[in-house]
């Protein structure tokens, strides 16, 4: 086939903006769910600020007494390093996993994918019973190896660990979406142009799926903000710290909600920086003819160092993990600890988990339209807009919706329907993120084409745009999936009362110190979500051989 | 089946209107049913510990209850968001700190129920009862200390042979609830030196009381101040080689400060006779037992008896204590921050 220059220059990051040649004005289908999403987006943001209002001069003395640059400094450090750790991890096995001929490619795209489920104060008891100075890995090591001190896992070190294992999903899922819709043209012609396969991939590969790598990275670094169970298990102390310490220890809403705001504007800074580092390139073919599939990258003699790695990552990520919540599970049960069928646990996770993904999803859809298609300043807004929920500490977004479900809209309160819609709030980044890169790599021509044929808008988007965005539909919904089955403080708070799910009841046996019984729910949590996502990522398409 | 095959069957605005269709469905399947007529019961306590009780009650009476698991913080907060329209007619809690912190929220108990326990146990105003008594104490390391090595009062362990070998949890409910009654036994300015003293001696920090025991048996810590009862959970799963014990603190200081759980009724519950028979029941023989016998807690009426090996409540030495006062929860963070054992 042909590949016309343009094709290639359509990669490199336009310093000029393309005129678009789609309505300067987008369709009511598209704006109207996306203002109501953005609308529901700000009310977190919106119950955080009135309750500062009530907070008065306290407010000051808090942020002036928690030494809040350093704590900021060392958060923002946290961040910065994990986000670098799993560009470095997902990238890579985002690109083995689809693009390679490695052993058991498709096994691996299942599991590497899997510790997005594992919750994080699961990841923080696991990697303290494991490395803690006389934890597991040091009985193994004490015997044949007389290994009698491991360095310090406490602080930095564990939490950087943890968090980087348990995110990098994020990456991945974002990276593979994108990678599906590579234009295989592009590679080809670079390879005919005598590039190596490396210099292909850097050049070539790489700036293609610079937008989903930062979609991806975005998430690391504002769930690395956000997150309080790894970093106080691992006693490293981070700004949720100051946020939790209102709420848990001095029972102080408005305390509480104060700091957060400050973590918002941490956010915020984060989302600048992303937007940088996205760029303004657009990613589509510009090329005549239709993109085909990838062919298999033959890895030659790298095959087994890359197998190794993708190993490694498994083992640290997923087999350990595993392992010792296995081990607990059969201490308990050989110490005759009884173990309670956690079945229904099993059925509401699914469901309110499946219900999570696809609500988020299609409230993802018009956001992730409007953004890349109608870019304006409406559009950067409400998609900075929909990032507060995912950076703030769960609990603060719980209680916003307490507020407004029980005072104003006591039917659905404590329903699915509003624990759904509070999932929305808190994971709607995670789908925009892979809906959009996947919707920047389909040419506008192709839509415009439809239309100038006849086609309303509509009908456009539903019978050509969205079969072309199927692969980042499907990474957005999984994505979405496996967060929600793990989800804590929103499914405590928000739920219908008496309704259980897997991360609830491991983390209500956990907290008793009731290992084994906690250790059951985990394992199945593993279990359903290996099994919902293997059946999502086989229906991937074949690479052509 | 290929994905052009899954096309034509079911072409894209097909199976996009059924999903929305199934989810609108879902939706309003889903927010069926309402709470009236039950007992809902907002539980700061582990399903694991009071899931079984509580089942008992709804059994043994027919009333049916529901329940909302969380910790203390996040069901405060959210019955306060929830403002007047709280369906939660009973607040379980498992430290008095806790309940402190909402009992301008509470109903008063009527005194029938108060009756029941002593009045250590019990919020002097009324407005709420304790279910099942906890004792702080010290954990340590049976490899490194026996019992003979390890001193009668929390004070001594200020000493700077003990730099480095002890563990805490500063931001814990029950922990500052310990340091609120040593404000209130020995006054702030000895309270202030404890915690000047113990910080002197750098102390590893936990975020709650099962990582503390665990660390003791490890041999990462060699005391700990926690809450007596997490031991018996670790001896259950972990057999008795488990490499750590209690110690109780016999000399009458703030150390060994007998707390409670507890639970009250809400003032905007519309099932004060449900809720009223709640508290009964938790108080009754039948759950004290259950209490002594599964979570290793103090019963707080006469004819329970507490596990075995456990110091009864008559020895140990209760500083009087009116356990309401541990409300001043504000004073003890204000202290723990001048200390820098707080941010």
């Amino acid at each position: 086939m042909a590949v016309e220059l343009g094709a290639i220059g359509a990669v490199a990051p336009a310093s000029f903006r393309e005129r678009t040649l789609s309505a300067p004005w987008p369709p009511l289908f598209v704006l109207a769910p996306a203002v109501l999403v953005g609308a529901a987006m700000l009310l977190p943001l919106g119950y955080l600020i009135w309750r500062t209002l009530g907070a008065g001069p306290e407010a000051w003395d808090l942020l002036a007494r928690s030494h809040v640059f350093g704590t900021l400094f060392r958060t923002t450090v946290l961040a910065a390093t994990v986000t670098g750790a799993t560009i470095a991890i997902g990238v890579p096995l985002a690109w083995l996993t689809i693009r390679t001929d490695l052993p058991l490619r498709r096994l691996w795209a299942v599991l590497t994918v899997l510790p997005l489920v594992i919750p994080s104060y699961v990841g923080g008891m696991v990697v303290v019973a494991a490395l803690r100075p006389k934890g597991l890995l040091q009985e193994i090591l004490s015997g044949p190896f007389g290994v009698d001190r491991l360095p310090e896992i406490y602080g930095f070190p564990g939490a950087f660990l943890t968090l980087a294992l348990l995110t990098y999903p994020y990456v991945l899922l974002s990276t593979r979406a994108a990678l599906w819709n590579v234009d295989p043209a592009l590679e080809e012609a670079s390879r005919g142009l005598g590039r190596g396969a490396w210099t292909t991939f850097r050049r070539v590969t790489l700036p293609q799926l610079r937008p989903a790598i930062a979609a991806g990275a975005l998430l690391v670094a504002l769930y690395t903000l956000s997150d309080f169970g790894a970093v106080s298990l691992l006693r490293f102390d981070s700004f949720t710290r100051v946020i939790f310490l209102q709420y848990e220890s001095a029972f102080n809403r408005t305390l509480a909600a104060a700091s957060s705001l400050v973590l918002v504007a941490l956010a915020l800074g984060i989302l600048l920086v992303e937007a940088r580092a996205r760029g303004r390139a657009r990613y589509y073919r510009s090329g005549a003819g239709a993109a085909r599939r990838p062919g298999v990258v033959r890895l030659g003699r790298w095959r087994w160092p890359a197998l190794a790695f993708v190993v490694a990552v498994v083992a640290l990520a997923l087999a350990a993990p595993i392992s010792v919540l296995g081990y607990w599970l059969v201490r308990g049960v050989q110490a005759g600890e009884p173990l309670r069928l956690v079945g229904e646990g099993a059925l509401n996770s699914l469901y309110v988990s499946s219900l999570a993904a696809v609500a988020t999803v299609l409230a993802a859809l018009p956001v992730a339209i409007l953004t890349v298609r109608y870019p304006s300043w409406v559009s950067s807004l409400l998609e900075r807009v929909s990032y507060i929920g995912f950076a703030l500490p769960g609990i603060a977004v719980a209680l916003a919706l307490v507020f407004f479900g029980a005072r104003y809209a006591t039917p659905v309160y404590q329903t699915l329907g509003l624990l759904v819609f509070a999932y929305v709030v808190l994971f709607l980044p995670v789908a925009v993120g892979a809906l959009r890169a996947s919707l920047q790599q389909v040419h506008p021509h192709v839509e415009e084409a439809a239309r100038s044929l006849g086609r309303s808008p509509l009908r456009v988007f539903l019978t050509v745009t969205l079969p072309l965005m199927r692969w980042g539909i499907l990474a957005s919904a999984a994505g979405v999936f496996l967060i929600t089955m793990k989800e804590l403080p929103v499914t405590l708070i928000l739920s219908p009362i008496g309704f259980k799910t897997l991360a609830t009841s491991t983390w209500s046996a956990a907290s008793a110190a009731f290992f084994a019984q906690a250790a059951a729910p985990a394992l199945l949590l593993m279990l359903v979500s290996s099994v919902a996502v293997g059946l999502l990522m086989f229906r991937e398409p074949q690479l052509r051989r | 089946m290929s994905y052009q095959t899954f096309q034509r069957l079911l072409p894209a605005p097909v199976w996009i209107a059924a999903l929305f269709v199934t989810l609108l469905a879902l939706l309003l399947v889903a927010c069926g049913g309402s709470s009236a007529g039950k007992l809902t019961i907002y539980s700061g306590r582990e399903e694991s510990l009071v899931g079984p009780v509580i089942e008992q009650f709804s059994e043994t009476t027919g009333i049916d209850v529901a329940v909302k698991y969380g910790k203390n913080s996040e069901l405060i907060a959210t019955i306060r968001e929830e403002g007047g329209n709280s369906p939660a007619d009973i607040f379980f809690a498992s430290d008095p700190g806790a309940l402190g912190a909402l009992s301008d929220r509470f109903a008063t108990l009527p005194d029938r129920i108060l009756g029941l326990v002593s009045e250590s146990f019990r919020s002097r105003d009324g407005t709420w009862v304790g279910i099942s008594g906890r004792a702080r104490v010290v954990i340590y390391n049976t490899n490194e200390l026996t019992e003979a090595d390890l001193p009668d009062s929390i004070f001594d362990f200020t000493d700077p042979k003990w730099r480095g070998r002890i563990g805490w949890a500063p931001t814990n409910g029950s922990f500052q609830a310990m340091v609120t009654a040593m404000r209130i036994i020995e006054g702030e300015e000895r309270t202030r030196q404890w915690l000047e003293g113990i910080k002197a001696n750098d102390p590893k920090e936990y975020p709650k009381n099962t990582p503390i025991v665990q660390a003791a048996a490890d041999g990462e810590i060699d005391v700990g101040f926690v809450n007596h009862y997490y031991l018996y959970r670790f001896l259950a799963e972990q057999g008795e080689s488990f490499s750590a014990r209690n110690h109780f603190l016999t000399a009458g200081d703030a150390g060994g400060v007998v707390l409670v759980a507890g639970a009250s009724i809400l003032d905007t519950s519309d099932s004060v006779e449900e809720a009223e028979r709640f508290l009964e029941f938790m108080l009754s023989p039948v759950a004290q037992q259950y209490f002594a016998g599964q979570t290793f807690e103090y019963p707080l009426v006469e004819g329970a008896r507490p596990q075995v090996g456990l110091i009864p409540l008559s020895e140990i030495e209760i500083p009087d204590l009116d356990l309401s006062q541990l409300v001043d929860l504000e004073g003890t963070l204000k202290l723990l921050r001048e200390t820098g054992v707080l941010p």
